[in-house]
């Protein structure tokens, strides 16, 4: 950890302006798997199981956005800025929809047959489901990355000594807010929050208070998906994706969430971030920093450093697995 | 509740063993009880394994090509592959099947036996010139040449050693915590090999290019004087000498893991699985417990991963993906977890379906069912199926295809293992006026 310290403290002192502009690269990219980790962390929350479908839901519903942006609403980069806003806007709402309806058919077809089926077998089913859903990735959207034309401009928003603050990341950052804003509202102040909250603590009772516990899985399998869904669209207008980019991107997201402490919304951002820090910084001009084809191990070694050291995370609750 | 259903089950048994009394199945059972018991115990394997043994021999005789649904029969270069994977499952059953550890990342294991093999037994370290007992290759050859014998128990006890490594911070973890570093285990691993082609400048994987060629097994001059193949790659019955030894290695294989099962060391796994409180409560030492099922589990591993390296003649990162992990999973849960027989079995199909099966079923699908304007890829979504497969077992059939006894036991009556932990605590849904709050709907019934 000290070495590490040490090892930002110099590439700070080394390079300021790389330094700043690779922390913000980390700060857009730890935001998408934010919303992914969100996913795990929220289910998780609620059923203590490992949602292994999500990813590849959110590459599904990548793949499904390719298809919307680019044969539907023909969106290039070329046309004009409130064209653009509202096919974007339209997108979003369609795959939020569509995460959605993905994920809770999901938890309807396979994990609801095992409620009170041993946790292990709803883990592996939920390994099977990931594979399902890939391949239906695979059969439907073919094995081709699919992208789409650079929507947003790159250029500058800003300039500060050296560093450059690009349309695309505020924009990352302008989705993620609000929805990470409007989540905590929905998770603390709704009646649909409490009831999430109340079943994640005590299904049992909660389900004697009348609160409709199945229907509150369901809805959380839903928010989950659309999250999902959200950060499918940001990464898609950036990056290429194709059937198997949600497996890996997944199991990142599932750090970030471990990372923060699982179950814990704030601990799943928070883990992100440093999640996306850490990539960007290892993938970073710097001396010594291993190169992107070191990312998974690093990252794997941190879930496992986690697990074994301090399996409630950054910042959840001990729990009896964790031993 | 439980009562209930229990009266029912009961019913429908002493149905059904009244319906086959009547039937000719009863007469036929009651026939193979009368047989002395060391031909029930010992008759149908020894019949699998001579069929086995026999199968080059009267391959040549079965029909080839355009067979109904399997289009043909697996050449003896497949039955290769499918007797190690097989091998495979049978060392994972140890850990998932026997302690219940759930290992989402066994193609580690097999990766450290490929590459062991890959390091010891082949041309990869030009710097060192060391031959010991290796047949099939030229004296003055660079590298190190052990004998492939030798290389197989050193990689099955160098994986073992790896497993302990790995379980020993691990093992404390429970259930879904330990799936996951297990996994990230099997994710590290491959990625380590892809990219160790140059640390500091030394070459110890050879990159994405994986190390080859692998030194053959071979008795060498001394064995060939007793009518014993010198070196099996210069052989003319290559893949025939790969496929005996391999039968030779599984079956071994087996009968290791059936006599660890009845040990004292194979009850307190059992024990482990059923009730990991109960099983430290009454004295077995948890983590020693534990430990040994991941090193023997990961022995098997190694010892299959170094076999097909040499049969192969390589060892290349690409072949250990995570979906290999799933699949040997999906062995061990078609087969029933902790059932030899079921995994030996179930090992058998769905290695047979990776190797070839897939494919040919497409084939043979594509030639006499499907019209030529809807041909269908059965081999590309093969993991696919594999999915389907898990999930349709999970549901409907948990125990298995061939459950053994005592897995059944434990899953009709519901235990605490590790295993057992259930996703949703339902206390007291099965006690007396559980119904009311039923019957208000909010309550999920499994």
């Amino acid at each position: 950890m000290l070495v590490f310290l040490a090892w930002l403290g110099y590439n700070l002192q080394n390079s300021p302006s790389d330094f700043f502009q690779i922390f913000l690269i980390g700060l857009t990219q730890g935001s998408v798997y934010a919303l992914v980790a969100l996913g795990y962390t929220l289910v998780y929350g609620i059923l203590q199981l490992i949602n292994f479908a999500h990813g590849d839901v959110f590459a599904l519903t990548g793949l499904f956005a390719s298809t919307l942006i680019v044969s539907h609403f023909d969106l290039n980069s070329g046309d004009a800025v409130t064209t653009i806003i509202l096919g974007l806007g339209a997108t979003f709402l369609i795959c939020m929809t569509f995460g959605a309806i993905v994920n809770s058919s999901i938890e309807f077809l396979a994990y609801k047959r095992l409620r009170s089926a041993p946790r292990l077998a709803v883990l592996i089913t939920a390994v099977g489901m990931s594979f399902i859903v890939q391949n239906i990735s695979l059969a439907v959207f073919g094995v081709n990355f699919r992208s789409v034309p650079p929507l947003i401009s790159s250029n500058d928003v800003f300039t500060i000594g050296g560093v450059h603050y690009g349309w695309e990341a505020l924009f990352v950052v302008l989705v993620t807010a609000p929805v990470l804003a409007v989540l905590s509202w929905l998770v603390k102040s709704t009646r649909h929050g409490k009831a999430m909250r109340a079943t994640a603590q005590d299904p049992e009772a909660s389900a004697m208070m009348g609160i409709n516990v199945n229907r509150t899985i369901t809805f959380t399998f839903a928010l989950a998906g659309a999250l999902a869904g959200i950060g499918a669209v940001l990464f898609l207008v950036e990056f290429n994706i194709r059937y198997d980019t949600g497996f890996e991107l997944g199991l990142i997201a599932f750090t970030a969430a471990v990372l923060g402490g699982i179950g814990n919304l704030t601990g799943a951002v928070l883990g992100a971030i440093i999640i996306g820090m850490i990539q960007a910084f290892n993938e970073g001009p710097f001396l010594w920093a291993p190169g992107s084809d070191w990312t998974r191990s690093i990252v794997f070694a941190i879930l496992i450093a986690i697990l074994v050291f301090r399996p409630e995370g950054l910042l959840g609750e001990r729990t009896p697995e964790g031993g | 509740m439980a009562r209930r259903r229990d009266r029912a089950r009961g019913a429908m048994r002493s149905y059904r063993s009244q319906a086959a009394q009547r039937s000719g199945m009863h007469r036929v059972r009651a026939a193979w009880n009368r047989l002395p018991e060391p031909v029930r115990r010992f008759g149908p394997a020894l019949l699998v394994l001579i069929v086995a043994v026999l199968y080059p021999y009267y391959l040549s005789s079965l029909p080839t090509g355009n067979v109904p649904l399997i289009y043909s029969f697996p050449s003896v270069r497949s039955g290769v592959t499918i007797i190690v994977f097989t091998m495979m499952a049978v060392g994972l059953n140890v850990v998932v099947g026997y302690c219940g550890l759930l290992d989402l990342g066994y193609v580690a294991f097999y990766a450290i036996g490929a590459y062991t093999a890959g390091w010891l037994a082949s041309g990869q370290f030009q710097q060192v010139r060391f031959h010991f007992g290796s047949v099939g290759v030229s004296h003055s050859a660079q590298g190190i040449h052990i004998s492939l014998w030798l290389v197989l128990i050193i990689a099955a006890l160098v994986t073992a050693a790896g497993g302990i490594l790995i379980g020993l911070p691990t093992l404390r973890l429970r259930g879904d915590y330990l799936a996951i570093v297990t996994l990230g285990f099997g994710e590290i691993i491959p990625q380590f090999v892809r990219n160790a082609d140059s640390l500091h400048g030394f070459d110890l994987t050879h990159g994405t290019f994986g190390i080859s060629p692998i030194d053959s097994p071979g008795f060498g001059n001394a064995g060939s004087h007793l009518g014993l193949p010198a070196a099996y790659s210069q052989s003319f019955s290559a893949d025939k000498l790969f496929y005996w030894t391999a039968v030779a290695l599984l079956l071994l294989t087996i009968v290791i893991c059936i006599r660890l099962r009845d040990s004292r060391l194979g009850r307190a796994w059992i024990a482990i699985r059923e009730d990991e409180t109960a099983a430290g409560a009454m004295g077995i030492p948890l983590m020693r417990t534990k430990t040994w099922a991941y090193a023997i589990g990961a022995f098997f591993g190694g010892a299959a991963g170094a076999y097909i390296a040499s049969f192969n003649s390589g060892a290349f990162p690409s072949q250990f993906s995570f979906n290999i992990s799933v699949f040997l999973l999906c062995m061990v849960i078609l087969g029933g977890m902790g059932s030899i027989w079921g995994v030996v079995i179930a090992g058998a199909i769905l290695s047979w379906l990776n190797v070839e099966g897939l494919a040919n079923i497409g084939t043979w699908l594509n030639d006499n069912i499907f019209p030529a304007s809807h041909q269908i890829e059965v081999a590309k979504y093969q993991f696919g199926i594999y999915g389907v497969i898990i999930v349709l077992m999970m549901m409907f059939r948990p125990q298995g295809l061939i459950p053994e006894a005592r897995r059944k036991r434990e899953i009709e009556e519901g235990t605490r293992g590790s295993m057992d932990e259930p996703l949703y605590e339902m206390r007291g849904a099965d006690e007396a006026g559980a119904g009311e709050r039923g019957s208000a709907g909010a309550i999920p019934r499994g």
